[in-house]
C-alpha cells in the first residue's frame, strides 16, 4: 500500500468494511448498502472524535441516499480551513467510487477535475475495486490525502485564503 | 434577412412615391442604393446547402457524396447508402468524440447522439472542431451548430447531462433504446456506441449500459500525457466487457518518471486525439457497412509509431451481472454460430473445387478451429500474457485488510432513519 502514510494506514484498517455489494439502484440491497454505509461513517466519525481528528460533515441529503453533502477542513499553521463538500453516488456504485467534489476550489487548482472534483491517486482506484470500501473509506483515503498535500500548497501560494482574511480578498478578486 | 430588406426597398418606394416631395429626390436614391448594397451583401454570405433525398454516385462537383458512393465502384462497401440507416451514439464530446461526430457526419451517418455535460473553453481550443466563438455553448449544441451546417442530412439529438448519475443513466439508455420520432426515416435504438470519454468512471457506466441493453460499443482513449492511445471493441458476451479485466493501456516506452508532472492533471495534442478519433471511426464504419476486419484493441504509441493489437475473451468471473448474462446467452448460441459456419464453408467449396495442397502429412499437421478452444480458455483474461507495448492502467490492489464487517452488530440500530439520525447526532456534537 504506497502512497499512503501509516497514519492513514492504521484509521482504514479500523474502518468497517461493507458486505453488501449494491448500487443505487438496487432496491431493497441498496437499503442494506446504505445502513452499511451509515455504521461505517458512524464509526470513523466516532473514531476521529476519540483521536481529536475531527475533520468532515457528511450526510445524505435526499432519502434514496445518493446526494450527499457536508463540509470538510483542515488546518494548516494553526488556522482552519473549512470547504463544501458534496458527491453523487454514482449509478456503478460501489463498482466506481464517488467522485468527490470541493466546489469552492473549483478553478483554483490542477490536482482537480471540471466541477471542483479532486484528482485522487493512480492507487486509489485498485483498492476501490477489491477491498469492500464504502463512502466513509473513500474520504479516509482519498479526500484526507487530498487536503493535507493541497490545501498547505494552495494557502501558501495565496489561491485560498482564510476567511478572517476573505473581507479584503473578495473586494480584490472576482471569483 | 433577403425578405426584409425586400420588403424595405418597397416601403422605400411607396414613401418616395406618396411623399412627391422632389427635393427629397437624392436622398431617397441614396436609400436605395444602399438597401441594394446590403441585399446583395447578404445574398453572398454562407449558403447552407439542402437535404439531398437519395446518395447518388454521379460524379459532379454539386454531389457531396460523390466520392463516398465511389467506395462501391471500388469495390470496398457493398451498399454504401445503408449509412443513412444508422444511428451512433458518441458518448464525450472532446478531442476525440466532436472530431468522430464530425467524421461521421461528413460521411453521411443517418442519425447522431451526442452527450457531454462540459461547455466549451478556451482552453479546448488546442484540439479541433470547436471555434472561440462557441466559448461558453455546451459542447453538444456547438457541435450541432457546426454538424447541422456541414451536413444538413444527418439527424442530431444533442444530450447536455452527465451520465454518471441515477436520473442521468436513466435517461441514457432509455435514448439509446428509444424511437426518434422527429425525422422521416424514424429511427429506433442506435447501433453502435462511442466511448470517448476521459475517465474510468464514465466508461464504467457506458459498459453497464451496454451489457444491459446488449450493444456494441468502442471504446477510445488518450493517455493524459498526449502520447499515446488505444481504441477497443466491446460486443458484450463475445469479448471481454470493461469489467473484466482491469483497463489496458499502451505503454509510452520511455522512463515513466520523465513523464509524470506533478501539479497537471492532463495534457493533450490535437495530433494524438485526431488520429485516435480516426481509427474509432475507420473501425466504426468497417464494423456498420462489414468491410475489412474490425480491430478487437488497437493501441497508438506516438513516441515509437507502434501499434500493438491483441483480443480479450470475457472473463466468467466478472463483477458485472449483465454481463455474465450476456456471457450465457453467448455461448447458448453456439451450435447457430457453428451452423452459419459451416453453410459459409460449404458456399466457400462449392465456389472452388478443392485441391489438396499436400497428400502426405508427416508431422500430422491439422487446423483446429478457434470454437474449439473457445471453451477451454474462455476464462484466460490476459493475466501475465500481455503483447508487447501494452500494459494495465492500474496497479494491482495489495492491500487486503481484516477490518470488521459493517454488519448488523447488534451495537448499531437496523433501521435506516435511526442510524441516520444517529450520525446527524455525531455531527451536531
Amino acid at each position: 500500500m504506497e502512497g499512503w502514510d501509516p497514519n492513514t494506514k492504521s484509521t482504514l484498517t479500523q474502518i468497517p468494511l461493507l458486505s453488501t455489494r449494491a448500487g443505487p439502484r438496487d432496491g431493497a440491497a441498496w437499503t442494506q448498502r446504505l445502513k452499511e454505509e451509515y455504521r461505517a461513517l458512524i464509526a470513523y466519525t466516532g473514531m476521529n472524535k476519540s483521536n481529536d481528528n475531527d475533520w468532515f460533515r457528511i450526510s445524505a441529503t435526499n432519502p434514496e441516499g445518493t446526494h450527499w453533502s457536508g463540509k470538510c477542513w483542515y488546518v494548516h499553521n494553526l488556522r482552519k480551513y473549512e470547504f463544501d463538500l458534496q458527491f453523487d453516488i454514482p449509478v456503478t456504485y460501489p463498482a466506481t467510487s464517488p467522485e468527490i467534489e470541493l466546489p469552492q476550489l473549483d478553478g483554483k487548482t490542477h490536482k482537480m477535475y471540471r466541477g471542483g472534483k479532486i484528482c485522487l491517486t493512480v492507487h486509489f482506484k485498485p483498492l476501490w475495486a477489491k477491498n469492500w470500501f464504502g463512502i466513509a473509506h473513500g474520504l479516509c483515503l482519498g479526500l484526507a490525502p487530498w487536503l493535507a498535500a493541497e490545501i498547505p500548497i494552495l494557502v501558501d501560494s495565496g489561491a485560498v485564503k482564510h476567511k478572517d482574511d476573505e473581507v479584503i480578498a473578495s473586494t480584490t478578486t472576482t471569483e | 434577412m433577403e425578405e426584409e430588406l425586400r420588403a424595405m426597398a418597397e416601403d422605400l418606394e411607396e414613401f418616395k412615391r406618396i411623399s412627391r416631395e422632389s427635393v427629397h429626390a437624392d436622398l431617397f436614391a441614396q436609400l436605395q442604393r444602399r438597401v441594394e448594397k446590403i441585399t446583395s451583401l447578404a445574398k453572398s454570405g454562407p449558403i447552407r446547402r439542402s437535404k439531398v433525398k437519395d446518395m447518388s454516385a454521379e460524379v459532379v462537383d454539386s454531389n457531396p457524396y460523390s466520392r463516398l458512393m465511389a467506395l462501391q465502384r471500388m469495390g470496398i462497401v457493398k451498399d454504401y447508402e445503408r449509412i443513412r440507416n444508422f444511428s451512433i451514439a458518441i458518448v464525450g464530446i472532446g478531442g476525440v468524440g466532436s472530431v468522430a461526430a464530425e467524421m461521421l457526419t461528413r460521411c453521411g451517418i443517418g442519425r447522431l447522439l451526442l452527450y457531454d455535460y462540459d461547455t466549451v473553453e478556451l482552453a479546448n481550443m488546442n484540439r479541433l472542431f470547436f471555434r472561440p466563438d462557441q466559448v461558453g455553448m455546451t459542447k453538444t449544441d456547438a457541435a450541432v451548430q457546426t454538424l447541422s451546417d456541414i451536413n444538413p442530412d444527418v439527424v442530431l439529438e444533442s444530450y447536455s447531462m452527465n451520465i454518471t448519475t441515477v436520473k442521468g443513466f436513466e435517461t441514457f439508455t432509455k435514448s439509446l433504446t428509444c424511437q426518434n420520432t422527429h425525422s422521416s426515416k424514424h429511427f429506433i435504438g442506435v447501433d453502435l456506441v462511442l466511448s470517448c470519454v476521459d475517465n474510468y468512471e464514465a466508461r464504467m457506466v457506458v459498459n453497464q449500459a451496454c451489457n444491459e441493453i446488449n450493444l456494441t460499443w468502442i471504446e477510445s482513449g488518450v493517455s493524459e500525457d498526449a502520447v499515446s492511445g488505444h481504441i477497443q471493441l466491446l460486443i458484450p458476451g463475445e469479448t471481454a466487457c470493461f469489467a473484466c479485466v482491469p483497463p489496458l493501456v499502451v505503454a509510452s516506452g520511455v522512463d515513466e518518471k520523465t513523464l509524470k508532472r506533478d501539479g497537471v492533471c492532463a495534457a493533450s495534442l490535437p495530433t494524438t486525439m485526431g488520429v485516435i478519433a480516426g481509427l474509432l471511426v475507420q473501425n466504426a464504419l468497417k464494423f456498420l457497412l462489414k468491410f475489412g476486419h474490425v480491430s478487437p484493441y488497437l493501441g497508438y504509441n506516438a513516441l515509437k509509431d507502434f501499434f500493438p493489437t491483441m483480443s480479450m475473451k470475457p472473463n466468467l468471473q466478472c463483477s458485472n451481472n449483465s454481463c455474465l448474462d450476456r456471457q450465457r446467452e453467448y455461448v447458448s448460441r453456439k451450435p447457430e454460430r457453428d451452423a452459419a459456419a459451416k453453410a459459409k464453408e460449404a458456399e466457400m467449396l462449392s465456389e472452388a473445387v478443392e485441391t489438396a495442397l499436400h497428400l502426405d502429412n508427416e508431422w500430422n499437421i491439422s487446423i483446429v478451429g478457434d470454437d474449439d478452444v473457445e471453451s477451454s480458455n474462455a476464462s484466460s483474461s490476459t493475466s501475465g500474457m500481455l503483447p508487447d507495448g501494452l500494459i494495465h492502467e492500474l496497479p494491482t490492489a495489495d492491500f487486503h485488510q481484516k477490518a470488521p464487517i459493517a454488519q448488523d452488530s447488534g451495537a448499531f440500530p437496523d433501521d435506516l432513519d435511526e442510524l441516520r439520525k444517529h450520525l446527524d447526532a455525531l455531527n451536531a456534537a
